[in-house]
């Protein structure tokens, strides 16, 4: 997994709310068997005029001029700010892979879908749960100050705004250990395989059945 | 005192981080389900990192999402859907997983399959790479989706790691109207709490209404739990649910038959026990439901109209009405009534099982479709549903009725094989979300009953089921 440790990055403001899986990355692209090069179709529908396939070339396509992420100004973000309920739909992990792969480092929402919220600890992509009047804040000053930057210190779980306001954010604390270390949460379970042993020899005494 | 969640996470609670309820634990996870588009980087991770399947027979594999609808004796002719399928035929053989090929009989969408095969059994956890594995839960299981490292995570250890959810029961009491059904139910709900109403929680489906269903109706309503934004709903064990699994090939059979549905039996919430929230509904009051928007909880009744986004005050509701009105083409305070479609699918693992297909049956019997209809697909559950429906008759009655007969799979539910939707064209689904371009780019779904899809694909537009047969 990535490590994830500050980012002092872009802001770039997708202004809706209930943004679902399927439009951070459609089906059509999930019938890859890889891992990468999920970025250039990131909210492929939205971004693009012409119908997306996989194996298109992002250069040779014509781009949606009014989609947020297609103006001159928010070009290189790092940091995407949205409304409630981000992530919403589909468990597809492409979601949060297209999202790291076009470079975004984190995620800021007044809420987000379980699903979705969880996927992201797994590949070091952050969600930051912010309360929605201070989105709606931050939203407004992105949107009326070009260059709008955004500092996160992971480690201090705060984001901290050009004018140093600074809001603190809450992370689970096993999840903040592993992201600050990038570490492989399979290997980390796997040092407790005596006891996960142990637990399903008493499952297969008790219910035989189950292991049948 | 323990609501059925409670004694399902703390069953298979492994090993604690602390003591406190918030903790993140190691969960041991009893069933792994696995389809063909969130398993191949899982597989491929597994095999870099050197490591092999915990527990082999634990998994039970089956390609769902990309296969072809239409005649399948030549393959699947998109490459990239054929090879992603050939991936997943390849890393069960190479591990020894058992997995339903494309042309088993057994075959179908992993949710139909899972119960159908009573791999699904109470007091289980339940994963899936695939969001609709709370469908699962209406056996008292816990039953979850994850994402692909989660899959790789359980393919290695047989674990998840994992919080426990704050716990909701949804009550519903009383007789439901005739023609309203489960998905009715599944969709008022997420009209009442919204989309994101349940995010954080497991929810408990609980009163009589509910002991009323049938398991396929208990599935259905556990399969949107999702959509009201809880990664878990469940339904407490009955006579029905034992009913339902008896003889079925993974069941257990003889003394640990009578062992396992003993324990069984104690999969209910204790009398008293107390929820972080209960909301409660009134049967007698659902209608048939039907979404105008892009969002599941965008959805009326049947005697209902299109909102006008002018008397909304909040503004980011107002701007997200506007936004799916343009995209769903509909002009403001149109009657539900009124709205004409150009496309019927029953399908679906909302709603694909045979109860399902006999609801719609009942409806298209010695009738035709409007002629404004294009197409009207019955897309089947599973192999074995569809050879049902076939001694039934149920096939020669959507025929008749001018619908296609298709083989088993999710088809246009997603619109990752070749049915969809062309852009503009209007759906009446009984799949489980309209989000945009859900079933083909620019493609309009409206949610519904297959009851309901049925009447609309008589009728040629939305009407109230509850009047078609006077
Ligand atoms: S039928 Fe639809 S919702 Fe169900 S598993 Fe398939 S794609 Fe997902």
């Amino acid at each position: 997994m990535r490590k994830f440790e500050q980012c002092k990055g872009l802001v770039v403001p997708l202004d809706r709310a209930n943004v679902d899986t399927d439009a951070i990355i459609p089906k059509q692209f999930l019938k890859s068997i890889k891992r990468s090069g999920f970025g250039q179709y990131l909210f492929d529908e939205w971004r693009y005029l012409d119908r997306g396939e996989p194996g298109m070339e992002a250069s040779q396509r014509k781009i949606n001029p009014d989609f947020v992420l297609n103006q001159p100004r928010y070009q290189g973000a790092e940091i995407l700010i949205a409304r409630d309920n981000f992530g919403c739909g589909s468990s597809r992990e492409h979601a949060p892979w297209a999202l790291q792969d076009y470079g975004l480092q984190v995620i800021i929402a007044p809420s987000f879908a379980d699903i979705f919220f969880n996927n992201c600890f797994k590949i070091g992509l952050l969600p930051i749960v912010l309360d929605s009047n201070v989105v709606n804040k931050l939203i407004d000053e992105v949107v009326t100050t070009s260059g709008y930057r955004l500092f996160v210190d992971l480690a201090a779980q705060t984001v901290t705004t050009p004018g140093n306001e600074i809001y603190s954010f809450d992370i689970d604390p096993f999840r903040k250990y592993c992201l600050i270390n990038g570490l492989d949460e399979i290997g980390l379970t796997l040092q407790h395989a005596d006891k996960i042993k142990q637990f399903e020899e008493r499952r297969r005494r008790e219910q035989p059945w189950l292991f049948a | 005192m323990k609501t059925l969640y409670d004694k399902l996470w703390e069953s298979h609670v492994v090993h604690a981080e602390s003591d406190k309820p918030d903790s993140m634990v190691i969960l041991y996870i009893d069933r792994h389900l696995v389809h063909e588009v969130t398993s191949p980087q899982a597989f491929e991770g597994l095999r870099l990192a050197g490591r092999k399947p915990w527990r082999v027979n634990s998994i039970l594999a089956v390609a769902d999402h990309n296969v072809p609808t239409t005649d399948r004796s030549s393959g699947i002719k998109d490459p990239t859907s054929r090879l992603q399928v050939e991936t997943l035929d390849q890393n069960c053989e190479e591990l020894g997983i058992t997995e339903f090929r494309m042309n088993d009989q057994r075959q179908g969408i992993v949710h139909v399959i899972g119960p159908e095969q009573g791999a699904t059994l109470p007091g289980m956890t339940v994963v899936c790479g695939d969001s609709h594995t709370s469908t699962h839960g209406a056996f008292a299981c816990l039953a979850f989706g994850i994402g692909t490292s989660e899959v790789e995570h359980v393919l290695a250890t047989q674990c998840l790691l994992a919080k426990k959810s704050k716990s909701m029961q949804i009550l519903i009491e009383g007789k439901l109207g005739c023609g309203v059904t489960a998905k009715d139910i599944a969709l008022a709900i997420v009209g009442e709490v919204g989309t994101a109403g349940g995010t954080g929680y497991a929810i408990e489906f609980a009163g009589s209404t509910i002991r009323a269903l049938s398991m396929e109706g208990r599935m259905t309503l556990c399969n949107m739990a999702i959509e009201a934004g809880a990664r878990a709903g469940m339904v407490a064990v009955d006579e029905t649910t034992i009913e339902y699994l008896k003889g079925r090939p993974f069941a257990p059979k003889g003394v640990m038959w009578e062992q396992a549905v003993s324990y069984w039996r104690t999969l209910r919430s204790d009398e008293g026990a107390v929820f972080d929230r209960v909301v409660r509904l009134d049967a007698a009051q659902i209608k048939p439901q039907v979404t105008w928007g892009t969002s599941p909880e965008m959805v009326a009744s049947i005697e209902g109209k299109v909102p006008d986004p002018a008397l909304i005050t909040d503004p980011v509701k107002r701007h997200d009405t506007e936004n799916a009105l343009k995209y769903m083409g509909l002009s403001p305070n149109t009657p539900i009534r009124e709205i004409f479609l150009d496309k019927i699918f029953i399908g679906s693992c909302t709603n694909s099982r045979i109860e399902d297909l006999r609801e719609a049956a009942v409806i298209l019997k010695g009738k035709r479709i409007a002629p404004n209809i294009k197409l009207a697909l019955v897309v089947p559950g599973s192999g074995l549903v569809k050879s049902q429906a076939e001694q039934e008759g149920i096939d020669r009655i959507f025929r008749e009725a001018g619908f296609e007969w298709r083989e088993p799979g999710c088809s246009m539910c997603l619109a990752m094989n070749d049915d969809r939707l062309m852009p503009g064209e209007r759906c009446a689904s009984t799949s489980n979300r309209n989000f945009e371009g859900r079933q083909g780019p620019g493609g309009r779904t409206h949610l519904v009953s297959p009851a309901m899809a049925a009447a609309a694909a008589v009728a040629g537009h939305f009407v109230d089921v509850r009047t078609m047969n006077e």
